[in-house]
């Protein structure tokens, strides 16, 4: 290398300079290509649905300008009330009860049981699985003629009956049952790796003063994993916002529209009755859902990791 | 204390409460080993079984049969929509479109996370948190400009377009992963290699590339598990025998027309679940790294 360069220095002005500037900028280049790939489909894909959701677009996009127009007739349509608030009773009772699973497994998974991993490998697996398979095997278990019931009824329970899925009432908590399997592992990892991280120093100092099991928990364990919690409430929230095809799998948003989803309903919009742009104008209120949700909590990151660098 | 005469009564009956909270402990662990293990096993006894004795008995039962036979028939000769191939088709669509999307974008994310952390320039910061933007992009957002795109390139239902969208999708979450890698590793390490003349790819591959595995096992396995278990693009991009798997499946469970054929059809569920649990079970260590990084960062 040295070698070859050394002849270089009396046409330095020239070539070299040339070469020296354009070797600077390599990182900036190699970068641009999907950098640009990636701001159109962040940016200008989403101004492009939002531009829509305020044109009079029914079947195929038109750029006539209709304001907010169908953001008011989405809020009087049936279906999408149906579906904002089975969001509503489903993301609370999902996220609480992944949490609360999640918890309770973590905490009796650092109890120094036997055979801890395979444990773990139980508990998590089903986050793997995808939601369309989560979703096909519930909806079996749950079907009164094929599933729990019939089992249950085997047993010599003969009255027994169990058809929450066939009932517009009931059907949105096997929607809630399937959703904890799928995600309450998750919960449970993250727990147990912010009880395992915490300074087990002060564990310790607590046990010389005499405190019990359920004190160094509520006292010492659970808040020093407090951001923890919050992370967990985040993204679960995200994924029961996102929720789509776990329904589409389990219920199909049956009986009739009794579990639809907001993202079922922009589906539908969109791709079944030809009204492109009352779908984008669900699609942007899925948007400012995660927005509410996300924004104040990466403010929260921010703030934390920069009085942690301060801190030291 | 009394400690010496409450020495014996007491550290009986504490050892005989440590036990039943013990046994207490396994009891509640078990319970819900049974509630997430209960599908798995009904599904894979019930691809073994009989119809006629599913039928009779349900689903939840003690086998009484058992044949191979459904395997085959789900892989290659059961009707899909229309078409009697099996789901063998929409597995290896799965496989065209997942193998290249994930080592594409897992490729570009180490660059941009190498570039974003390691050659930082004005703007840098604020473009690393406009690229992670589109971890949080509901899907619904960018359904019909992709579809427009997909339509101008010639792309519409084919394997390459989904390979397009899952890449360009894919690129924020791989650049997140590997710039927050990238951005813990000293940065004199990369000025002295500067200092002995070493350029931009030089270092990258000499330097970044050998300190990396564990990142990029993480983000492959992660993007290989999130792009075959993908649904909702599948379904919209692509139809009949172009369909990814998970597609494919819902078109196969919920074609009400016939009687239900649980045997094939739970072959067919375990054949489009079983390359991401592969991938967990023998992977399960950078599944749980890829989670608790990714979620604490």
């Amino acid at each position: 290398m040295t070698a070859l360069a050394s002849p270089a220095p009396q046409r330095r002005s020239g070539w070299q300079s040339f070469r020296d500037r354009l070797s600077n900028i390599t990182p900036q280049m190699v970068l641009f290509p999907s950098l640009v790939l990636s701001f159109v489909y962040i940016f200008v894909f989403s101004g492009w649905t939002f531009y829509i959701s305020l044109s009079n677009s029914s079947l195929l996009p038109s750029y006539d300008f209709v304001g907010f127009e169908h953001y008011a007739s989405l809020w009087q349509n049936r279906r999408w009330n149906v579906a904002y608030r089975n969001l509503f009773l489903f993301g609370t009772l999902y996220v609480a009860g992944c949490m609360f699973v999640g918890l309770l497994m973590a905490i009796l998974i650092d109890q120094r049981i036997r055979g801890e991993s395979v444990w773990r490998t139980i508990y998590l697996y089903p986050l793997a699985v995808s939601f369309v398979v989560t979703g096909t095997v519930w909806t079996w278990l749950f079907n009164p003629t094929s599933g729990l019931e019939i089992f249950v009824q085997g047993l010599g329970w003969e009255s027994f009956a169990f058809g929450w899925i066939i009932d517009r009432n009931l059907a949105i908590y096997t929607v809630v049952i399937t959703g904890i399997w799928h995600s309450s592992g998750f919960a449970m990892v993250l727990f147990l790796a912010g009880l395992r991280s915490v300074d087990q120093d002060l564990v310790k100092a607590a046990q010389i003063d005499g405190a019990g099991l359920v004190r160094i928990y509520t006292k010492i364990l659970l808040p020093a994993i407090g951001p923890i919690f919050l992370a967990v409430l985040v993204i679960l929230l995200q994924f029961a916002i996102k929720t789509f095809d776990l329904v589409l799998a389990l219920t199909v948003g049956g009986p009739g529209i009794a579990t639809t989803m907001p993202a079922i309903v922009v589906y539908d919009f969109m791709f079944q009755r030809g009204q492109i742009a009352e779908g984008a104008a669900a699609a942007i209120m899925i948007l400012l859902a995660l927005t509410v949700i996300v924004v104040p909590y990466a403010f929260y990151a921010i703030w934390r990791r920069q009085r942690e660098a301060a801190n030291g | 204390m009394a400690s010496a005469a409450a020495y014996d009564p007491y550290a009986t009956s504490g050892a005989a409460r440590r036990t039943t909270v013990k046994v207490l402990i396994y009891m509640i662990l078990a319970l819900f080993a049974g509630y997430y293990l209960l599908p798995l096993v009904v599904i894979i006894l019930n691809s073994f079984r009989e119809l006629e004795e599913i039928s009779r008995d349900g689903l939840i039962a003690i086998p009484k049969s058992f044949s191979l036979q459904y395997w085959p028939s789900a892989w290659s000769t059961f009707c899909v929509g229309g078409t009697c191939e099996g789901i063998a088709p929409n597995f290896w669509n799965s496989l065209y479109m997942t193998v290249p999307a994930t080592i594409i974008s897992t490729a570009l994310g180490a660059i941009n996370g190498y570039i974003l952390s390691k050659w930082r320039f004005p703007g840098a910061n604020v473009i690393f948190g406009a690229v992670t933007i589109g971890v949080f992009l509901p899907a619904q957002m960018v359904l019909l400009p992709w579809a427009f795109v997909l339509g101008q390139l010639n792309l519409t239902n084919t394997i390459a377009g989904l390979v397009f969208v899952h890449t360009i999708q894919g690129l924020s979450f791989t650049t997140l992963f590997c710039r927050n890698y990238y951005i813990s590793i000293p940065d004199d390490l990369i000025k002295a290699a500067r200092i002995d003349g070493a350029g931009f790819w030089r270092i990258f591959y000499k330097i970044i590339l050998p300190i990396s595995p564990p990142i990029l096992i993480v983000t492959v396995v992660w993007q290989f598990t999130g792009i075959w278990n993908e649904f909702l693009f599948g379904v919209v991009f692509s139809s009949g025998s172009q369909q990814p798997i998970t597609a494919a499946l819902i078109a196969l469970t919920t074609s009400g027309t016939s009687v239900r054929e649980y045997n094939v059809e739970a072959a067919a569920v375990l054949i489009a679940a079983l390359p991401p649990l592969l991938i967990y079970f023998f992977g399960g260590r950078y599944f749980v790294r890829g989670l608790t990084q990714g979620a604490i960062k």
